[in-house]
């Protein structure tokens, strides 16, 4: 990123992405903070209850899940550090590798909600169940967004649409999808693992 | 004035104004009825007078939005109004009705009124805010129509910005909405959730995209900042408006015979409603400051930084008070105060 920035960009910080993006984020890790707060209090108070039907998660699923979204924002980062490097082509491979990710996270996920409906997980099941399908369906429901956001990067990456000059749009669009990583990683281990 | 053609809101904010002062007057009424039992008695019972306070509130705020739709539109589309004359015309009709239904409430029992109107044909009067008669609701519903029409083709044959659409979006938004007013269902979960699907939705939802647009449109005015940046910042805002307000509607879904869940989901995304009014906030303060002109009209500048400022702190700080179940139990579950929705 330096070897393109003016003398006076390296002297102050530069904001990777919009303001308003960011903003956004924010509001969106307030939004998960919140239910991950609720989440916490609640199972304080019905700890066996938690415990016992947190056995019923395929931990196994969750795990691929958290090996495919940080692969996916591994692969985010060389799109962008590849727009840097004026190499718009190879960075639009990157980009559809990571939305191969995405989608394959949607995949394990939508398998193991239809395991779940089967055996009969609903809303009102359990406090439980309620925490694990309202909290892992609003991030899918993030994951989906993420997805088209970076469909519409790799579609301007293959234009040459992303330059060095002009990179405000992936970045934002970079950051978003890193947000939607990380809540997965407080959520995984919050909901599947710790015990 | 760009265009002749948004005179025609001249009418609708004099309109507007006047009906403001007339919630004002009632809500004085009720609130000396307060302190004087008898005050105006028997003339105009409280019921009535909050009848007559809340349905002027809604009846100044349409009157508000469309004149302001009427003032905007031309302008963001760079074209005159699709139809001057349809406007004043609709406003006429609008406000004879409307002054009609008023003096209804007034001077014909309630009871009557429903009777005298077709309610009995279908049944939509008694239910908060929805309180007007059958013929004044299809009346809301073709004034709804014919000024959206209006403002569509006026939208569809000029200039098509970011800004007309959203507001677009709010006002038929509004007009859509409105329809669940007529569907007044037996069991009484059922009708709360149609009633709230107008009233919740309308406040926290389209209306919010109306104000987000006129405050897009009055700051690219005062400020002469990018039209881009403005933009960007109202996609963000009503991002979060349809985000928080339309699952935010779970807050009235506590104690009506919704399932539980409703009680963690109702929490947790109205607690994010002030978030939207936040943003403005921030949004105009930012864009003021950013300014490339001292516009003249003070007043508008004034608006935009504090139609922000008051909303956060009104809808936002105030509603966020008892927005979360285990405080709403208490103000609205048990009724021990009176209840106001918001």
């Amino acid at each position: 990123m330096s070897s393109n920035a003016s003398s006076t960009a390296a002297s102050e910080p530069r904001l990777a992405g919009d303001l308003a993006i960011w903003i956004f984020i924010l509001a969106e890790l307030g939004a998960f903070a919140a239910f991950f707060g609720a989440y916490a209090f609640t199972r304080a108070n019905h700890l066996a209850d938690f415990n016992a039907a947190q056995l019923g998660l395929n931990r196994d699923a969750g795990a691929l899940n958290t090996i495919l979204l940080l692969t996916a924002s591994g692969l985010v980062v060389r799109a962008v550090q590849g727009a840097l490097a004026n190499e718009g082509p190879r960075a639009a491979r990157w980009m559809l590798a990571a939305i191969a990710c995405g989608l394959g996270f949607l995949f394990v996920k939508g398998a193991e909600y239809s395991a779940a409906f089967d055996a009969g997980v609903s809303l009102s099941s359990s406090t439980f169940h309620m925490f694990y399908l309202s909290l892992t369906f609003f991030h899918f429901m993030h994951v989906i967004l993420g997805l088209v956001i970076l469909a519409v990067l790799w579609h301007g990456l293959r234009r040459g649409h992303y330059r060095p000059d002009n990179m405000n749009g992936l970045e934002s669009g970079a950051a978003y999808w890193h947000m939607v990583d990380l809540v997965w990683l407080i959520l995984f281990p919050l909901v599947y693992v710790i015990h | 004035m760009q265009y002749q053609s948004q005179a025609v809101a001249k009418p609708y904010f004099i309109a507007a104004i006047g009906l403001f002062i007339g919630q004002i007057v009632f809500g004085l009424i009720m609130g000396l009825q307060y302190v004087i039992g008898d005050f105006l008695f028997p003339l105009i019972p409280f019921n009535v007078a909050r009848m007559v306070h809340t349905n002027l509130l809604i009846v100044w705020l349409l009157f508000g939005f469309m004149g302001a739709a009427y003032y905007m539109v031309p302008e963001e589309s760079e074209t005159e109004l699709f139809s001057p004359k349809l406007a004043l015309a609709l406003f006429w009709i609008f406000l004879v009705a409307g002054a009609l239904t008023i003096v209804g409430y007034l001077f014909v029992p309630y009871a009557t009124l429903a009777q005298m109107t077709g309610n009995d044909i279908l049944a939509t009067m008694g239910r908060e805010f929805l309180e007007q008669p059958l013929p004044t609701k299809l009346g809301i519903v073709v004034v709804a129509l014919a000024f959206l029409f209006n403002i569509t083709m006026t939208v569809l044959k000029g200039r098509k910005t970011s800004i007309s659409m959203v507001l677009l979006l709010g006002l038929w938004g509004l007009a859509v909405f409105f329809l669940f007013s007529f569907y007044n269902p037996h069991d009484l979960v059922k009708d709360k959730y149609y009633w709230w699907w107008v009233v919740h939705l309308w406040v926290e939802g389209v209306w919010e995209l109306i104000l987000g647009a006129l405050l897009a449109f009055v700051l690219i005015k005062v400020t002469g900042v990018d039209r881009e940046v403005i933009e960007k910042w109202l996609y963000v805002i009503i991002t979060l408006t349809l985000v928080t307000g339309i699952i935010g509607t779970g807050h009235h879904y506590y104690w009506i015979g919704a399932p539980e869940y409703w009680q963690w989901w109702g929490s947790v995304f109205s607690a994010l409603e002030p978030i939207p009014f936040f943003a403005m906030t921030v949004f105009a303060f930012n864009m003021v400051n950013r300014r490339r002109r001292e516009h003249p009209n003070k007043a508008a500048v004034l608006w935009a930084l504090g139609t922000g400022v008051m909303a956060f702190l009104g809808a936002g700080v105030w509603g966020f008070l008892h927005t979360l179940a285990p405080v709403n139990y208490y103000t609205h579950g048990s009724q021990i105060t009176s209840t106001a929705p918001t």
